[in-house]
């Protein structure tokens, strides 16, 4: 028999996870690029790893308090946008997917090799960093909660802190893109030389424009890796892809579509894998096995987004005048 | 005896000196005092204490003594290291008397000069005193381990290899984007796709590998033939836009790839001759008769399709379509025939490219194509996007890069090289080598 209550259970709970929070926050950043400004940004994954490095090796490495560690983390993604962006913005959108992705792979790669594990911990990664950050914990030690959603005093921790955040940066988001500077870039997207023509530095926008989506995904990064560890096989394109379906699904030229994207995606995710494990076990697809159930998930989600750009480009949330890609 | 004496004299100096100032200090503030005297308390000691059993030694070459060539010593569950001071001289104390082996690091010597074969490693055993002399002979000379011309040979011949074998996967990848203006994702699993057809037909059912290689290729150019009936055509009907039909690649990647894994599981497996031994030897460089033959088998079939290109009709309206599709199809091309043309093509290439890449490896596995994607990307855009010829001058320097890199880049960040170059070019010249200003808007 499929026990029914444990599988919703444990799909209800990704609705607060860290980790939906972290993706959450990741899709943000890439609306503000993606969305917003049309800037085609494959290496969200890049910096979503300079986060949780940036965090947990000036904490382990070199002893740094939590507030420099992040601004740690947040400095590296500067400097990597703006690496990214020099060469790449005043040329074609693919050319900056092309380096973006290939930067991501640099950084990932420069993370497991042998030659730096004193600082990396090359493939099998970091751990030990969460102590400044559990010290800062104002709940008591305990348990609290109800059904599901009932979890120790650390655990409630990070979802605090990881769903305030996305809540101040989504709030964030709506101010600028309502402001004139929000207007520019969204005039970026539709029409660069149009812009241009007003005597705007397009080029200038466009960079602020990756700095800033760019530290949105270093600060989900570093909310990715207090629930776990630092492992530098997590920051594979796949993770960009991940965050694009999950921004394609929400819509992206929106601020809630993210956020809620980023649940649906979960909670999908982990109601499908929680059904089939469970499906296979009971004897109901007797030619798969439990690793290929597993499987099943990632080509879905490779068909959803399909899909989804196919049939509802503008996602849940969008609107259908407002495509990020309009060429 | 003498020595030791001076030792401990000159730290009662030492002492005296110390007492008065800590006397005067502690008069002004009893708290600075303590860390002061601790540290000079282990100075002073250290000598003294240190073990009591010594290897000694005097580095010089040519009557000259060599500065800061690192000695170690270990034996005994004890190890440790020293370097020589500007006299070339050299001393290391040991816990207990016993027999220990002493290694004098090459590396550390200047240029020129080299350890006689076989003695930077010499064993040493205390006599009847606590002082032991050990002597390494340097010789003038170069050393022979790794020699560096030979080595830049064999990289060389692997990086062409590798180079190839990308040019087969970039041209059809370049190709389609000139053609239909495609970011082709999903490129990595038409490569992917050559190799596991070559694993199911010429493992699984065990036919001739020879066979098992035409069914794959076959096969892959009728993936390329179906993935554009079923999927591109249509969705270039629909008017899709260059940037969402990039994503729908992603997503048909993501799609495709993780069915391998359904169907294949997550292991690597060999093809029949992929572990043969290298038995060609062509001065220092080792061959086996497979990195031969997919040389030969890039060779051939890279210059077959430059025949194709640029002498056949049907070649020469591919490379007008590739150029400008418009003014193509108004001079009467029937574009999409040569776009149908193209995913033929350019999916019996990625799949042959899987063949050689799954034998360059070794081995086949359900991701092996995604490995090397941006590779083929980067290789496409230094060529130039959208050339032919580009894709192919791109793809050998990639190939030559990479290999040539593993010379001063660690093995596990080869690849780190070559995109570092892909953002290099970007920077100073976008277009590519071979590719023309205009297309980069």
């Amino acid at each position: 028999m499929i026990d029914w209550i444990a599988i919703f259970s444990n799909a209800a709970q990704e609705l607060i996870s860290p980790t939906t929070a972290a993706y959450a926050l990741a899709a943000l950043g890439l609306a503000i690029h993606f969305g917003y400004t049309g800037l085609l940004n494959f290496g969200q994954a890049g910096f979503m790893a300079l986060g949780a490095y940036g965090f947990a090796i000036s904490t382990l490495s070199f002893g740094f308090p939590v507030w420099a560690s992040v601004l740690v983390g947040v400095g590296a993604s500067v400097i990597f946008a703006l690496i990214l962006g020099i060469p790449t913005l005043r040329l074609r959108a693919d050319y900056l997917a092309i380096v973006t992705i290939a930067a991501a792979e640099i950084l990932r790669l420069v993370f497991t090799t042998n030659t730096f594990d004193s600082l990396t911990g090359s493939a099998s990664g970091l751990q030990g960093y969460k102590g400044g950050f559990a010290d800062l914990n104002p709940i008591p030690p305990g348990t609290y909660g109800f059904g599901p959603f009932t979890y120790n005093a650390y655990d409630w921790w990070i979802r605090i802190v990881g769903w305030t955040l996305v809540i101040v940066f989504a709030l964030l988001t709506w101010l600028i893109i309502r402001s004139p500077w929000g207007r520019v870039i969204k005039g970026i997207r539709e029409d660069e030389d149009a812009v241009r023509a007003l005597g705007k530095n397009v080029y200038s926008y466009k960079m602020q424009s990756l700095i800033l989506g760019g530290v949105y995904g270093t600060l989900a990064g570093m909310i990715f890796v207090l629930p776990r560890a630092v492992v530098p096989a997590n920051y594979q394109t796949s993770l960009t892809f991940f965050i694009y379906a999950i921004l394609l699904l929400g819509g992206a030229a929106t601020i809630l579509g993210p956020i809620v994207g980023s649940m649906i995606f979960w909670v999908l995710l982990s109601f499908f894998s929680g059904f089939m494990a469970r499906a296979v076990e009971a004897g109901w697809f007797p030619f798969m096995t439990q690793v290929q159930a597993g499987q099943l998930r990632f080509i879905l989600v490779g068909i959803a987004i399909m899909l989804i750009v196919v049939f509802r480009p503008q996602g849940i949330f969008g609107n259908k005048k407002e495509l990020a890609f309009v060429k | 005896m003498e020595p030791t004496q001076t030792v401990a004299r000159r730290s009662r100096g030492r002492w005296l000196i110390l007492f008065g100032i800590l006397l005067s200090a502690l008069t002004l503030s009893g708290i600075a005092a303590s860390p002061a005297m601790a540290e000079a308390g282990s100075a002073a000691t250290t000598e003294a204490e240190e073990f009591e059993y010594f290897f000694v030694g005097n580095v010089t070459f040519d009557d000259k003594p060599l500065r800061g060539v690192e000695i170690s010593v270990e034996g005994n569950g004890y190890d440790a290291e020293t370097e020589t001071d500007a006299e070339g001289k050299w001393r290391l104390g040991v816990p207990e008397k016993g027999e220990y082996k002493l290694t004098l690091n090459e590396d550390t010597l200047p240029e020129g000069v080299v350890v006689k074969e076989g003695q930077s490693t010499v064993d040493a055993e205390f006599g009847l005193t606590k002082l032991k002399a050990v002597n390494f002979f340097l010789g003038e000379g170069q050393r022979t381990t790794t020699d560096i011309g030979a080595q830049v040979l064999i990289r060389v011949i692997n990086g062409l290899n590798f180079g190839l074998l990308l040019a087969l996967a970039a041209i059809g990848l370049s190709l389609i984007f000139g053609t239909t203006g495609l970011s082709n994702f999903a490129h990595a699993e038409m490569i992917t796709f050559g190799g596991l057809m070559v694993l199911t037909f010429g493992v699984d059912l065990a036919l001739p590998i020879w066979l098992a290689i035409i069914i794959a290729i076959v096969l892959s150019a009728a993936l390329g033939f179906t993935l554009d009936a079923t999927i591109w055509k249509p969705l270039r009907r629909r008017g899709v836009g260059l940037i969402p039909l990039m994503i729908v690649s992603i997503g048909l990647s993501l799609a495709l790839r993780y069915t391998y894994q359904f169907f294949y599981g997550g292991a690597t497996r060999q093809l029949p001759g992929a572990t043969i031994p290298s038995d060609i030897h062509l001065g220092p460089v080792t061959l086996s008769w497979i990195d031969v033959a997919s040389m030969a088998t890039s060779i051939v079939v890279l210059a077959a399709f430059a025949f194709f290109l640029l002498r056949t009709r049907i070649g020469k309206a591919t490379r007008a379509v590739s150029d400008n599709p418009s003014l193509a199809a108004a001079s009467g091309i029937d574009v999409d025939r040569v776009i149908r043309i193209v995913w033929i093509a350019g999916g019996a290439l990625a799949g042959l490219s899987g063949i050689l890449w799954a034998y360059f490896r070794p081995g086949v596995s359900w991701d092996m194509g995604f490995q090397i994607l941006l590779l083929v990307f980067a290789a496409v855009t230094l060529g130039g996007l959208g050339t032919a010829f580009g894709a192919l001058v791109g793809s050998i320097i990639v190939g030559l890069f990479i290999e040539l890199s593993t010379l001063w880049l660690p093995s596990d960040m080869k690849y780190v090289g070559a995109l570092i170059v892909l953002i290099l070019v970007l920077l100073f010249r976008p277009q590519g080598i071979l590719g023309r200003r205009e297309r980069i808007g």
